[in-house]
């Protein structure tokens, strides 16, 4: 059972929120034509003379479903037969750049709401041409004309025209600066639910993943890297690799050795085969035991602490004090396909396939290594088989560039799973201490320190103000409870274990433990858990919605089977809002997951069956081991 | 050395050692990437194909293992999506990012083979494959309709 609520006079004021930076005009050509009569008033949408619309989706589908969230939005305004569309994923280009994330980036479950508006306005921009196309031919104003599935019509002449008749007119045409978006109520596309065009490759085996790229002379490649964080070969014995039937050549990059072979068992064997005598460096003898211990450390001494967010007097404030400790672990992305790039560097150009999050990185990472001029380096995004923020790396297309270079030929690098574990950048691991005071049914006091690295440092280091990374804050900082004395601190845990954002970065753990020390509160009250946190919501409607919704759906407080018991949780990420009660029990020393009601809180819900999709998927997520 | 198998009601020759994994056979030697390479030790399923029609993980099966046997890869199934199965998986819109998909299918396909109608629990035994998307409960209702449509 899924109880979820969407309200759209909600979502008006959170557009307004999250997309007043991007009002701001993306850059247009000053006229719309192209090549062979194509109309492409932008670059996210081109109306050929055959009537087919090609819509741009500058993000990558790694199962999120963007390949229909994004074209829908731009078809709506656009008024464009949904049989006449056809998607490409986007090439890298400034003009694709999120102005949320600010780079061509997809990721922080930020999609569908930093392209919200420049993808109306796109699809409106070019309904607007095709209209006053047709207006200027019939001699009417373009105000007397109503477009319907890529037809303009003028209903007091009868008269029509397919968008493909009116692309070449509209292409000669400016592109209007402003121009008026539909009212929600006129949607026809946003909020039904719609089938994904990319079901249909998916289930014969069409559809191409990066892993699944073949190119003509290309060869297969396996890498021997380093067994510790950031250790260098110091020496290496090809022999044996190459006794392996099937590999050709062994040859060193930057982070490693290279086994290059006739197909990917031959490279995998090679990699095996291949004797590295490593130089393990500064992190041979760290370990977590040892890392949990300094972040504890840090913490009871206050070491390398930098205060977020001070209001009151925590200190001082009186009442039953509960103290807690919580260690979140290193977790692996581990996504389905492992990392694997392809990649043909010629004299004068370089081409990369790959599964990648980061288009406009993955070139900067072509041409750092080739010397070519970026242009010259093209990226093809594939159909990613996960991603979860792994992909944001470019890692693994700098070592298949640096490969292809060196061998003058093109390449396939695959991982294996072990690769895949032991060489991700993983979720940063993280020590939470926290000291509550409640008096009544209130928390008076909260003070949380969080001891964790920072891996938006290496993305974006001016973003780190007065030594506080708000974003390893998220679910902190943000969590929808009014406390009057609250301290907050971040301690930046450095260490040499590479970290990177991890499916709804920092949230993900710091929503855990917020939610975890609110029934711990709770318990020390003597209050029930869901009255309890209602009682510090006073502020926070929406997320006092979500978290009541559910719970009358999943008959809170009615009688359970004996030994099962019921627990609730709620939550901010990107936008939205979510509430969920589990009925749980403890099977053989395990907790045993009977049934999670959920409501969420997202805005306009673009396909109503995708959201429903990733929503159930995403419980199982974190409930049933991977 | 040179090896003949039966993949998809055709024989081919390939030049590779015997103990090389199937799965590279189909991937690389004879192009059929619809199968997928997930854990290399035949824990994932994302390798799923049938030997004799029966769901098999081919990512630790020697080709050698298969000499005189028939393989049978989803490219097989139906390249217009018009198998029961392949049916059902599309209007219960169960992929997300695909990638186990394909074995999925495979196995759902061999397991309705076994057992027309499948209760959920027999369903949750059999379909031990793994989905890092959590499509499982779209699985199942798409297992069911395939299995209603017979």
């Amino acid at each position: 059972m899924l109880a979820v609520t969407t309200s759209r006079s909600e979502f008006i004021g959170l557009a307004g929120s999250f997309c007043a930076g991007l009002m701001l005009e993306f850059s247009m050509p000053a006229r719309a034509a192209a090549p062979g009569g194509v109309f492409a008033p932008n670059v996210w949408l081109k109306i050929a003379a055959d009537e087919t619309v090609t819509i741009m989706v500058a993000k990558t589908e790694m199962g999120q479903g963007v390949i229909m969230g994004m074209p829908t939005i731009v078809a709506d305004e656009l008024d464009a037969a949904p049989a006449h569309m056809r998607t490409e994923f986007a090439p890298p280009d400034p003009r694709y750049i999120d102005k949320e994330l600010q780079d061509q980036v997809t990721g922080g479950s930020t999609a569908v709401h930093s392209s919200w508006l420049p993808l109306r306005r796109a699809g409106a921009t070019a309904r607007a041409m095709l209209v006053a196309a047709a207006a200027a031919e019939w001699d009417v104003p373009p105000s007397s004309c109503t477009t319907r599935e890529s037809v303009v019509y003028h209903v007091a002449s009868g008269r029509r025209a397919t968008y493909g008749n009116l692309a070449a007119a509209a292409s000669r045409l400016p592109v209007p600066a402003d121009v008026a978006l539909k009212r929600a109520a006129d949607f026809r596309l946003i909020g039904r639910a719609r089938q994904r065009t990319d079901i249909p490759p998916k289930v014969n085996g069409s559809a191409i993943f990066g892993i699944d790229v073949r190119i003509p002379g290309m060869k297969y490649a396996a890498i021997a890297r380093s067994p510790v964080f950031g250790g260098r070969v110091k020496s290496y014995d090809a022999r044996r690799a190459l006794a392996v039937p099937g590999v050709d050549r062994v040859v060193r990059i930057s982070n490693g050795i290279a086994v290059v072979g006739n197909n990917t068992w031959a490279a995998f064997k090679g990699k095996s085969a291949v004797s590295v005598v490593w130089d393990e460096g500064a992190n041979a003898k760290l370990s977590s035991e040892k890392l949990f211990a300094e972040a504890e450390f840090y913490a009871r001494h206050h070491t390398h602490e930098h205060v977020a967010v001070t209001r009151g007097k925590p200190e001082t404030a009186t009442g039953d004090v509960i103290e807690a400790v919580y260690r979140g672990p290193f977790l692996a992305h581990a996504t389905m396909e492992p990392m694997n790039t392809t990649v043909d560097v010629r004299k004068d150009r370089c081409e990369v396939w790959s599964p990648t999050q980061v288009q406009r990185r993955a070139q900067a990472a072509a041409a750092a290594v080739t010397g070519l001029d970026p242009e010259r380096c093209v990226i093809h995004t594939t159909f990613a088989g996960g991603g979860f923020g792994r992909r944001l790396e470019v890692d693994f297309v700098q070592e298949a560039v640096e490969i292809s270079k060196a061998i003058g030929a093109p390449v396939k690098v695959t991982w294996t799973r072990e690769d895949d574990i032991q060489g991700d950048f993983y979720r940063p691991m993280s020590v939470n201490v926290i000291r509550g005071v409640v008096k009544g049914d209130a928390v008076t006091a909260l003070s949380h320190q969080v001891v964790s690295p920072s891996w938006f440092r290496r993305w974006a280091p001016s973003l780190i103000k007065n030594g506080v990374d708000d974003l390893d804050l998220l679910g902190v900082l943000d969590a929808p409870y009014d406390v009057p004395n609250v301290r907050i601190s971040y301690i930046d845990h450095e260490h040499g274990i590479p970290v990177g954002s991890w499916r709804a970065p920092d949230a993900n753990w710091n929503a855990f433990v917020t939610e975890s020390f609110m029934d711990e509160l709770a318990h020390l009250a003597g209050a029930d858990p869901l009255t309890f946190r209602l009682a510090q919501m006073q502020k926070h409607p929406r997320a006092a919605h979500v978290l009541q919704l559910a719970a009358e759906r999943a008959g809170w407080g009615t009688p359970l089977p004996r030994g099962v018991g019921r627990g609730l949780a709620t939550t901010f990420w990107a936008g939205s809002y979510a509430g969920m009660v589990a009925e749980v029990s403890i099977e053989n020393g395990s907790p045993r997951v009977h049934r999670v009601v959920a409501a969420v809180d997202c805005g306009v819900n673009v396909n109503p069956d995708i959201s429903s999709s990733r929503r159930k998927a995403r419980r199982i997520s974190a409930f049933r081991p991977p | 050395m040179a090896i003949t198998v039966n993949v998809n009601d055709t024989l081919h020759t390939v030049d590779v050692p015997g103990d090389t994994p199937l799965l590279w056979v189909l991937r690389d030697e004879l192009g059929l990437t619809g199968t997928k390479f997930g854990c290399g030790v035949a824990q994932c399923g994302a390798c799923t194909i049938h030997v004799n029609g029966d769901a098999t993980r081919s990512c630790v099966l020697p080709v050698s293992g298969v000499v005189g046997k028939r393989v049978h890869t989803i490219e097989s199934v139906s390249r217009d999506n018009s198998h029961p199965v392949q049916r059902a998986w599309i209007a219960e819109q169960v992929p997300q990012c695909g990638y186990c998909q394909s074995d999925q299918i495979m196995a759902a396909i061999a397991f309705l083979r076994e057992q027309p109608h499948p209760t959920d629990k027999q369903i949750g035994d059999v379909m031990t494959n793994i989905c890092r998307c959590g499509t499982y409960d779209r699985i199942r209702s798409a297992i069911r309709r395939a299995a209603a449509d017979r």
